[in-house]
């Protein structure tokens, strides 16, 4: 092993982070890639490949997806405003930021049910419009901008820190509009925070549980989430079959933030 | 020097979660009883009334913990190692499961009366106030318009008899065939537009959240309901045709012999057929076996005509036919057929 | 990166066409769109965050806090709480020394291999919370790898104490290091290694140098971690077994309660795991304050 730092104590981390990293990450995740392969791979093949399986897998990271997408404008306009403008409450708006990472989801969950359910106080409103919000896959994506927002907001906002006020102030006074200014340079400079952003909330909207099944209606090809399906798989005693889905969504995710990092690299 | 010192580390904190764990285990005087949704009141009253016999009987004080839940996700727990002494579920497979892999006999069904069954209920619709939709029978829920409300038969005990209550009515139309079953099975599917993981979810989203117009549901489950949610606001229709649903009980051989528990384990099952286990469950809406008591409570339990399930061949072959993957259920849900 | 020709655009703020008239449109335009970015920032974190939160609390309330409070004094509310501070206070120490030293590692030396094992730290981000319990059930599950041996030796894991401070370590794995590791990085070790040539050991840099420089950052991640510890639904589920009075973790007994048509109770227990979650929030901004105050200073 290289060390260019003079500094003690490699040895003794390093070890405690194997050993960490080794007992509660890599075996368990081991034996979640050892249990599908009980079927062969035909069987493996043909598990994750069903006409339910792949409708649940298009509407967790369709969905996950979607919502990563309407969270980019939302946490940018939100990081923006926290970092460039001073208003009172500031503060308190800046926490609240946090709320989805420290609600239980499955509180959560509940709470978004009862505000879109038909006879909730969102859900009363959106009725007369002809939008069902909850029991849809609306709803889903609901769940999924609720527990992604934080990502977004969190990693653009440093980023936004860190911009060069000059270089707006520049492209004002050579005459660029506010939009232009936008465009042409700070969301440049914010592109790839914003694709990390786009990637953290989309992993986690993914496997989203807690906070979706009470709100989704989990019906089978309309409304029916993959992390659901894990779950009715395990009551149905077909472990392997669990598995199998649990790993297909394990590397689908990991192909996604690959290419998302090689997007960035390339974009840096 | 600082390997060992990691290495050390690590095992401490292995053997103190292990620690943990096992000061829990070695309570002889208690029981876990392991059951599904809808038995928490029942099992709260009962376990009341059981600890207190015990007491009078033996002067033992026991402790009866309960876990409840979907009855697929509890078979699995105990598959998997939940320490359940007796186990209460929905449907006999998932009793079958357990034997299956051995964790109790085989003929376990007939170690007690009534097929192991101390109470039965049947398949009722739970409609809201003055039936606006006019629902008399299993017919009337694939009229356009009709929203149907039933939890989801992959997850939920209670739904795999509203299908094959469904499926006995459907069964009894004139010029019934396999085709014509399947086709009104996938209609009824076409008006639910929520299907809950339990039946406890499929009350809530139909009494509080609002939604549909009729909600399939264990009889003992649309009396309590109208208990819960307000007897004014919702009414019970009984179908001409249901289904005899028979929650059966059991001893879990493996964990009660080598907890000790079983003598206790059997004296509480047992508990469960005498005059009072049977008008506790009387009184939590639940079928009696006992025909004394079931005649104090006829208003509540009206005669319907009830297929069983062995008139779908038992539930091997009900559940390979109708749940398993790639069954009915499965293909009701494939699109474009 | 292509520098965009000067534009010329009827509605450009020309800054050279200016006397006043222009310059008080412009004033006003400024106003007028920060005004609405605010406005608009705000009302959607206000329909998207804050709005459930106060739903919470309303239902909680809807009888009366007595009837709130009589719910949370059930023996039943109180083993969940117990059973969720313990999973918490197991759990998170041990994530936030593995994490600190992990960024140790990671943060001071260079080593083959360092990408990979900071992205296995991050891991657990992206795998869904019900294949974090499902993991612990196929390795100590009666059926699991070592199912067969822990029964033998009578020690129970999954369904037990052990199994849930488990599935919550996996979960809340990465808080603590992916805190501290972009921080430990950008910081640099000069001030480490100046420690280093004045004869100070390892420990003494970590606990003189390193840690007054990490504590704030150390500190936003525990409570992050923390929160997430104690708001676990999806992972526990899988492992708890759901036994009352015993494995019901506080997210677990919501739901039960849920199931049980206990409204006011559920809402009761949620309402405290939301007052949990605005402790957190509270102290985060206290940590914020700090870090802005430290840092100011440090400057």
């Amino acid at each position: 092993m290289t060390r260019r730092s003079a500094l003690p104590g490699f040895g003794l981390t390093l070890g405690i982070t194997l050993t960490w990293v080794s007992l509660i990450v890599l075996i368990p995740l081991a034996a979640l890639m050892l249990r599908p392969w009980e079927l062969g791979f035909a069987g493996f093949w043909a598990s994750v490949t069903e006409p339910r399986v792949l409708a649940a897998l298009q509407l967790s990271f369709g969905a996950a997806a979607l919502a990563a997408a309407v969270n980019v404008p939302l946490g940018l306009l939100i990081a923006w405003v926290m970092v460039r403008y001073r208003f009172p409450g500031r503060r308190i708006a800046d926490a609240v930021i946090d709320m989805p990472l420290a609600l239980p989801t499955a509180v959560a969950g509940i709470a978004l049910t009862a505000l879109f359910a038909p006879k909730g106080w969102l859900g009363e409103a959106l009725a007369p419009l002809g939008i069902k919000v909850a029991y849809t896959p609306l709803g889903v994506l609901m769940a999924l901008i609720f527990v992604g927002l934080p990502f977004v907001v969190r990693i653009v906002e440093p980023v936004i820190q860190d911009l060069p006020v000059d270089a707006e102030e520049a492209a004002a006074v050579l005459g660029a509009t506010r939009f232009q200014t936008l465009r042409r340079v700070v969301l440049p400079a914010l592109a790839p925070a914003l694709l990390t952003g786009f990637g953290a909330a989309l992993a986690r909207g993914v496997g989203e549980y807690g906070s979706v099944i009470f709100i989704a209606g989990n019906r089978p090809m309309v409304s029916e989430i993959a992390p659901l399906l894990i779950v009715i798989r395990l009551e149905q005693l077909n472990y392997a079959g669990a598995a199998s889905l649990g790993l297909a969504m394990l590397a689908i995710s990991f192909a996604i933030l690959l290419t998302i990092n090689r997007l960035q690299r390339r974009m840096a | 020097m600082s390997h060992r010192l990691t290495r050390r580390g690590a095992l401490g904190a292995v053997l103190g979660m292990v620690a943990g764990g096992t000061a829990r285990a070695a309570d002889a005087a208690a029981l876990l009883n392991v059951s599904y949704d809808p038995t928490r009141e029942l099992y709260r009253d009962f376990n009341k009334a059981f600890v207190a016999q015990w007491k009078k009987s033996s002067g033992q004080t026991v402790a009866i913990n309960q876990s409840h839940g979907g009855s697929g996700a509890q078979t699995r727990s105990v598959l998997d190692g939940l320490q359940a002494d007796v186990v209460t579920l929905a449907l006999a497979a998932d009793i079958d499961a357990l034997a299956r892999r051995g964790l109790l006999a085989t003929d376990w069904q007939t170690r007690l009366p009534n097929n192991a069954s101390p109470y039965t209920s049947t398949i009722v619709f739970l409609v809201r106030k003055g039936n606006p939709k006019q629902i008399a029978d299993w017919g009337d829920l694939t009229k356009p318009g009709v929203e149907v409300i039933t939890p989801n038969p992959k997850t939920s005990g209670g739904a795999r008899w509203n299908v094959l209550a469904a499926l006995a009515w459907a069964r009894r139309q004139p010029g019934a065939t396999a085709e014509t079953e399947e086709a009104y099975l996938r209609a009824l599917f076409r008006q639910v537009p929520v299907l809950d993981t339990g039946a406890r979810g499929s009350t809530t989203t139909f009494a509080r959240r609002g939604l549909g117009d009729v909600l399939l549901a264990w009889e003992n489950e649309a009396h309590l309901a109208r208990k819960e949610f307000g007897e004014t606001d919702f009414a019970i229709v009984t179908p001409s045709v249901s289904v005899l649903a028979e929650p059966p009980v059991a001893v879990v051989d493996s964990v009660a012999d080598k907890r000790g528990t079983r003598t206790l384990a059997e004296a509480y099952l047992r508990h469960l057929y005498t005059a009072e286990g049977q008008d506790i469950a009387a009184r939590n809406f639940y079928r009696p076996r006992d025909a004394a008591i079931a005649a104090r409570h006829t208003s509540v339990f009206p005669t319907i005509a009830m297929a069983t399930i062995e008139d779908f061949g038992g539930w091997d072959k009900a559940q390979a036919a109708y749940f398993a993957d790639g069954g009915l259920f499965d293909r009701v849900f494939t699109p474009g057929k | 990166m292509p520098r965009s020709h000067p534009p010329r655009h009827p509605d450009a703020d020309a800054p050279i066409a200016g006397p006043a008239r222009p310059a008080q449109r412009r004033w006003d335009l400024a106003a007028l769109r920060r005004r609405l970015a605010i406005g608009l920032a705000l009302s959607a974190m206000a329909i998207l965050l804050v709005l459930p939160l106060v739903l919470i609390f309303t239902e909680a309330l809807s009888k009366g806090l007595d009837i709130a409070l009589e719910a949370l004094a059930e023996p039943e509310a109180w083993s969940a709480i117990r059973l969720t501070l313990t999973v918490a206070a197991i759990a998170v120490p041990i994530n936030a020394i593995c994490g600190t030293a992990a960024a140790w590692c990671i943060g001071r030396f260079e080593f083959p291999g360092r990408a990979l094992l900071t992205t296995l730290i991050d891991l657990p981000f992206s795998v869904s919370p019900v294949i974090s319990g499902l993991v612990w059930v196929l390795l100590f599950g009666a059926n699991g790898y070592f199912g067969a041996w822990l029964d033998r030796h009578d020690v129970r894991i999954v369904f037990a104490l052990p199994g849930l401070v488990l599935a919550t370590m996996f979960v809340t794995f990465p808080f603590v290091a992916r805190s501290l590791i972009s921080l430990m990085r950008e910081q640099g070790a000069a001030e480490e290694e100046a420690a280093l040539t004045l004869g100070a050991n390892g420990w003494q840099i970590f606990v003189r140098v390193t840690l007054p420089n990490i504590f704030w950052a150390m500190l936003y991640g525990v409570l992050l971690c923390n929160a997430r510890a104690m708001g676990e639904f999806g992972a526990v589920a899988v492992v708890s077994g759901h036994i009352r009075g015993q494995t019901l973790t506080m997210p677990l007994y919501v739901e039960a309660l849920f199931n049980d048509y206990e409204w006011i109770g559920a809402f009761s227990v949620a309402a405290l795991l939301s007052m949990l979650a605005l402790v957190t929030l509270a102290l985060r901004m206290l940590l914020e304050w700090r870090i802005e105050r430290d840092r100011s200073a440090g400057v």
